[in-house]
């Protein structure tokens, strides 16, 4: 009986430690820079782009490349969704492995002026779409739409309003019915372009925000929040929970049918997240030379206040001049027959006096000048 | 003749070969394995030792985990990691040991025989061996539950616990609100949910183990007592329970060990939030659950931080399983000087 027990706890340890390394092991094994892939070719005669970055608007692009692919065989693409900081660091190609190399990169976020700095042959950011951050929230006594003011929700994700029946949520929900629950929030615990989104609206109409937080891809959130993994993991982390509230772009909670809270805008308006809301937020916006603008807080009687633009990076120049007529193809392509499966997907298609501007900073893209 | 001749000779060479080789096999393995953990403990405190240096002792007192900012704590985690362990191990607990005094005392066989009885089957050749095979049956049983995935666990937890204990959990915040136990409602992921889980995932060991030291109470014991005129009451609770108690302190503290452990159906149910809460409805977070969820994400810098916290949990689970090894050894000890 004791060599027995003996045996099975000195197993039972070595279980344990065993457990603890597989799932190290496996843990880094599925991590993202790992992970794919299969190997594409260059179709004969043809073009290879390759290209990494967000993983927010990801699947557009995959819709986007699918579609051009087949209407334009000789241009294969390839976009690996890795996150947009993996995506910036490939594009800059500094101590990039060979096969990580990238034609063009993806961001949520842009670029910064030292990370545009380091890339020799000059960058283009280019808005080829924009997705709205929606506040979804599971409350199933409450019926009709939860309206919730600028301080509402900055205080709920400040965590100063800790109960759903507190007074600055009852304002402007006269006659609703809000039970005295916890309120928790759902937050992302991996870096995201989500978070930045939401935190750079946060820190746009919250001087709290902007004094403890500021904007971020990863914050250290205060109160009752729940950490969850990826758009879809707030989503059904929101869904599982009542009383709960969290931020994910639009197209996840609609695919589980969160409910969405209506927000204050810049004007004082409640706004519905919409199609129509978010793309009235978008074409208030003034696109400067560089286009990159981030609209944290955007104008408009009619606009949904948290939408952001994602960006595609290009270099100024490639290599060879056919490359850089494949690219500039491309993405011509994204901006004016593409935008009209944005929608489908979930995203915001782009207005028509921001796509303008941009087209036109497209076509400045070149081979390189010999010297 | 032959047949004398072949037993009586001295092993051929070959057979000399083979018993070798397979010493030196066994012998190789039982090192691989030993070597194999002293690596793994080599390799997470090699990744470790950077981030020790720069954090030192305050990593173990900080309440932030931001790698923005690069200031990481996991107080919380241990908190939480302790915390829902010490609860699950008291549901555990009670109802495990239960569970081992009612498959080592008779009962089940006892009602079985007695059913048989009514029929008047109890001599029956297959049948009457019911009441015997009853309990090993259960136990058995029992003992499937440690062979149920974790995931499995953790899926059956949030969409069957979770909402079965809602309302009442919501219930006592109302009511009892002022209780800090109670101070939250339970929106979902939570203390609560994980600790109910837990206690049904370290049960079979409570019970098992519980089980076997019950059983080895001397039987002698049991007869003087019930001779004494005691009642089986009395029996079990002031001579058989005392006997074995170092036993099941053993069992308890083994499985305190694999609670502190549990990775992924806490990674599922605790909530992973970061903070330090003693209401029993509020997400929570634990180190196993910080290390699951974190790793895949993290940046080169991180891992440093995540092995300090997977060491700092190695360190708590090997210091609960030497206690566990100890008080059973002396436990066995204890109970062959009674025989």
């Amino acid at each position: 009986m004791r060599v027995y027990r003996a045996f099975h706890m000195a197993l039972r340890g070595a279980a344990f430690l065993l457990a603890v390394v597989v799932l190290m092991g496996s843990l880094q094994g599925c991590s993202p820079k790992d992970s794919k892939d299969e190997k594409v070719t260059a179709p004969p005669g043809g073009v290879l782009l390759r290209g990494a970055g967000a993983t927010f608007p990801s699947w557009l692009y995959k819709r986007w490349f699918e579609i051009y692919h087949n209407d334009h065989p000789r241009t294969a693409i390839v976009y690996d969704s890795v996150g947009s900081g993996e995506g910036i660091r490939r594009f800059i190609g500094r101590n990039v492995k060979e096969e990580e190399l990238v034609d063009f990169g993806a961001s949520d976020a842009a670029m910064k002026d030292e990370d545009i700095a380091q890339v020799p042959n000059g960058v283009l950011l280019l808005p080829v779409t924009a997705g709205s951050v929606v506040l979804a929230y599971n409350l199933p006594d409450l019926e009709g739409d939860l309206k919730l003011s600028r301080n509402a929700y900055t205080g709920i994700f400040l965590g100063e309003i800790k109960k759903w029946n507190d007074p600055a949520i009852a304002k402007t929900n006269p006659g609703a019915k809000l039970l005295k629950l916890s309120i928790a929030t759902v937050v992302r615990q991996d870096s995201s372009g989500t978070t930045y989104a939401f935190t750079k609206h946060l820190d746009a109409i919250s001087e709290k925000w902007r004094a403890q937080h500021g904007p971020a891809t990863l914050v250290n959130w205060p109160g009752n929040a729940m950490r969850a993994k990826g758009n879809e993991g707030v989503a059904a982390r929101i869904n599982q929970s009542i009383g709960s509230i969290g931020y994910v772009s639009y197209e996840f909670a609609r695919k589980l049918g969160l409910k969405l809270a209506v927000l204050e805008n810049k004007e004082g308006k409640f706004v519905k997240p919409t199609e129509q809301s978010c793309t009235a937020a978008l074409s208030a916006t003034e696109m400067p030379d560089n286009l990159r603008v981030f609209v944290p807080d955007p104008a408009g009687q009619n606009s949904y206040p948290i939408v952001t633009f994602s960006w595609i990076l290009l270099y100024k120049n490639y290599p060879d001049a056919e490359k850089a007529k494949s690219v500039r193809d491309l993405f011509q392509w994204c901006l004016l027959d593409g935008q009209k499966y944005a929608p489908q997907l979930g995203y915001v298609r782009l207005p028509e006096n921001v796509t303008g501007k941009i087209r036109a900073a497209l076509n400045t893209i070149g081979p390189r000048e010999r010297q | 003749m032959s047949d004398i001749n072949q037993i009586s000779r001295p092993p051929t060479h070959s057979q000399q070969v083979v018993d070798t080789a397979f010493r030196w096999l066994c012998c190789g393995f039982a090192c691989l394995s030993v070597l194999m953990v002293a690596l793994i403990m080599l390799e997470i405190a090699k990744d470790a030792v950077p981030a020790i240096r720069q954090y030192g002792p305050g990593f173990l007192a900080g309440t932030t985990w931001d790698p923005n900012t690069g200031q990481f704590g996991i107080l919380p985690e241990i908190w939480g990691t302790l915390y829902t362990s010490f609860l699950a191990l008291l549901i555990g607990t009670s109802f495990g040991v239960a569970a081992a005094i009612f498959l080592s005392e008779g009962f089940l066989a006892q009602a079985v025989f007695q059913i048989l009885k009514a029929f008047g089957l109890q001599f029956h050749p297959v049948l009457g061996k019911l009441p015997d095979r009853a309990e090993v049956l259960l136990k058995n049983l029992i003992e499937l539950l440690a062979a149920i995935p974790s995931v499995v666990y953790g899926l059956w937890g949030l969409f069957v616990i979770i909402p079965l204990i809602r309302p009442a959990c919501n219930w006592l915040n109302l009511k009892l609100g002022w209780i800090p136990l109670f101070g939250t409602t339970l929106t979902g992921p939570g203390v609560l949910p994980a600790v109910i889980v837990l206690a049904i995932m370290i049960l079979p060991t409570i019970t098992a183990i519980s089980r076997n030291a019950l059983v080895s109470v001397p039987p002698k014991l049991r007869m003087a007592a019930y001779g004494m005129g005691a009642t089986r009451w009395e029996t079990i609770l002031a001579v058989i329970l005392p006997t074995a108690a170092r036993g099941i302190a053993g069992a308890v503290i083994l499985a305190f060990g694999r609670a502190l452990g549990e990775t992924m159906a806490l990674a599922m149910l605790v909530g992973n939030a970061n903070r330090i809460s003693v209401s029993l409805f509020s997400p929570a977070n634990t180190l196993a659950a910080l290390l699951a969820n974190n790793f895949p994400e993290a940046a080169k810098k991180d891992v440093g931080v995540l092995m300090y916290a997977a060491l700092v949990l190695l360190a708590i689970t090997l210091f609960v399983n030497i206690i566990g090894s100890i008080i059973l050894q002396k436990a066995s000890a204890g109970q062959e000087g009674g025989k």
